[in-house]
C-alpha cells in the first residue's frame, strides 16, 4: 500500500490547511500521479484538483509532487515516490482556492503584460506572412509552453514579486514573440522589459529549467532577452 | 514597465551591467592584492605607503571602492525589495523599506567619502 499525503484546505470549512494521509493500493503498477488522485477522488469526492487532457498537453494539473513541481498526469510514481510515500501539495507561491487548486490570476496578469500575440502593422499579404525554415526554427523550444505555471511557481523571485517580476513562463513567451521574424514590435517589447523587476529579477538559479514538464529552458530565453536589451541599448 | 526610484541606475539593464562590471573590478583588485602580498613577503610600511601614494594605485583603489558601493547598493536594494514587501511584512513594509534603503544609501556614500579621504590622506 502506498502512503499518500495530500494538502487539504477548504476555506469555507477549515480554519487553516492541513495534510491528510491516505493509503492507496496501486497493485504494484507504475501508474501516474493523476491516476492516484482520481482513485482518491472516487473515494472522497470532496478532494479538489484540476485536470483535463491527462496527457501533458493542457497544463491543468500542475501540482507540487514530493517537493518538485510537475504535471500529475505525466509523472509516474517511480519518479515521485520517496520511501513509499507520495506527498502532493498545490503549486507554491500563489493563493489556494481549495485543496490543490490555486488562483492563477497573478500568473495570467504577467502573461498578459508581455502582449502574447503577434504585432505587425504592415499591410497583410494576400495569403500569409512567410518565414524561412531558419526563422521558424528560432521558435522551437519556445512555442511548446503550455502555461502550466510549474516554472513560475518554482521561482523564488516570482514568489517574492509576483506582481512585478514577469516570471520564467511569461519571459519564455516574451522571447517567443521577440524572436519571431514576423513580429515588428521588438523595440516596444524590449522597452517594456527594461526595468529592475520585469526581467532582471531573474538571478539564474534555473529552478524553472529543472521543473519544466515540457523540457523547455526559460533561463536561456531570459539570457537571449538580456542580450537583445544590451544590443538595443548600447 | 515597473518603475523604481531607489534602484541604483533606474534601469534593470544598467543595474545588471554595473553589477557585472563592478564584480570584475573587485576580482581584479583582490587578485592584484594577493599577488602583491605573495610577491612581497618582507613587506615594510614604507613600501606599502609608497605603493598606495602612487596616483595609479589611488585610482585603482578608488574605482574598486566605487565598484563596491555600486555593487552593494544594487545587491542590498534587491534583497530589500524581495523580502521587505507588503506581501511579506504587512502594511508597514513601505516605510520600513524606505528607511533601510535610505539608511543603506547614506552609509554607502559615507564610506565612499571616508575612503577617498583615507586614500588621498596617505
Amino acid at each position: 500500500m502506498l502512503n499518500v499525503s495530500i494538502y487539504r484546505y477548504n476555506p469555507e470549512v477549515d480554519s487553516e490547511p492541513y495534510m491528510q494521509d491516505f493509503k492507496v493500493d496501486t497493485q504494484g503498477k507504475d501508474v501516474m500521479v493523476l491516476d492516484v488522485l482520481e482513485k482518491l477522488k472516487a473515494e472522497d469526492p470532496t478532494l479538489t484538483f484540476r485536470r483535463s487532457c491527462r496527457e501533458g498537453v493542457c497544463g491543468s494539473d500542475g501540482v507540487n509532487i514530493s517537493g518538485k513541481n510537475g504535471l500529475a498526469c505525466i509523472t509516474p510514481l517511480s519518479e515521485a515516490v520517496k520511501g513509499n510515500k507520495l506527498v502532493i501539495r498545490p503549486l507554491p507561491g500563489l493563493p489556494v482556492i481549495r485543496d490543490l487548486v490555486i488562483d492563477m490570476s497573478q500568473f495570467y496578469a504577467q502573461y498578459e503584460k508581455i502582449q502574447p500575440y503577434m504585432i505587425n502593422n504592415t499591410p497583410a499579404p494576400a495569403i500569409e506572412r512567410l518565414q524561412s525554415p531558419e526563422e521558424r526554427a528560432k521558435l522551437d523550444g519556445l512555442y511548446e509552453c503550455i502555461l502550466c505555471a510549474c516554472c513560475s511557481t518554482a521561482c523564488p523571485s516570482f514568489w517574492w514579486n509576483p506582481d512585478k517580476f514577469i516570471g520564467p513562463s511569461g519571459l519564455l513567451q516574451a522571447y517567443r514573440f521577440l524572436a519571431d521574424s514576423r513580429d515588428t514590435a521588438t523595440e516596444e517589447r524590449l522597452a517594456n522589459l527594461d526595468d529592475p523587476f520585469s526581467v532582471f529579477r531573474c538571478h539564474g538559479i534555473m529552478n524553472c529549467v529543472q521543473v519544466c514538464p515540457k523540457g523547455l529552458n526559460p533561463t536561456k530565453a531570459i539570457g537571449h532577452i538580456r542580450s537583445m536589451l544590451i544590443r538595443s541599448a548600447t | 514597465m515597473v518603475t523604481s526610484v531607489t534602484s541604483f541606475g533606474r534601469s534593470g539593464l544598467s543595474d545588471w551591467m554595473i553589477q557585472r562590471i563592478s564584480a570584475w573590478i573587485m576580482t581584479a583588485y583582490v587578485a592584484f592584492m594577493v599577488c602583491y602580498f605573495v610577491g612581497n613577503p618582507e613587506l615594510t610600511y614604507a613600501q606599502w605607503a609608497e605603493l598606495n601614494s602612487s596616483l595609479a594605485m589611488r585610482m585603482f583603489s578608488l574605482v574598486t571602492i566605487l565598484s563596491i558601493a555600486a555593487h552593494a547598493w544594487i545587491g542590498m536594494w534587491c534583497v530589500l525589495t524581495d523580502y521587505v514587501t507588503l506581501r511579506l511584512v504587512g502594511p508597514k513594509a513601505t516605510a520600513i523599506r524606505i528607511f533601510f534603503q535610505l539608511g543603506m544609501i547614506a552609509i554607502t556614500l559615507l564610506y565612499v567619502v571616508w575612503a577617498i579621504d583615507i586614500l588621498w590622506g596617505i
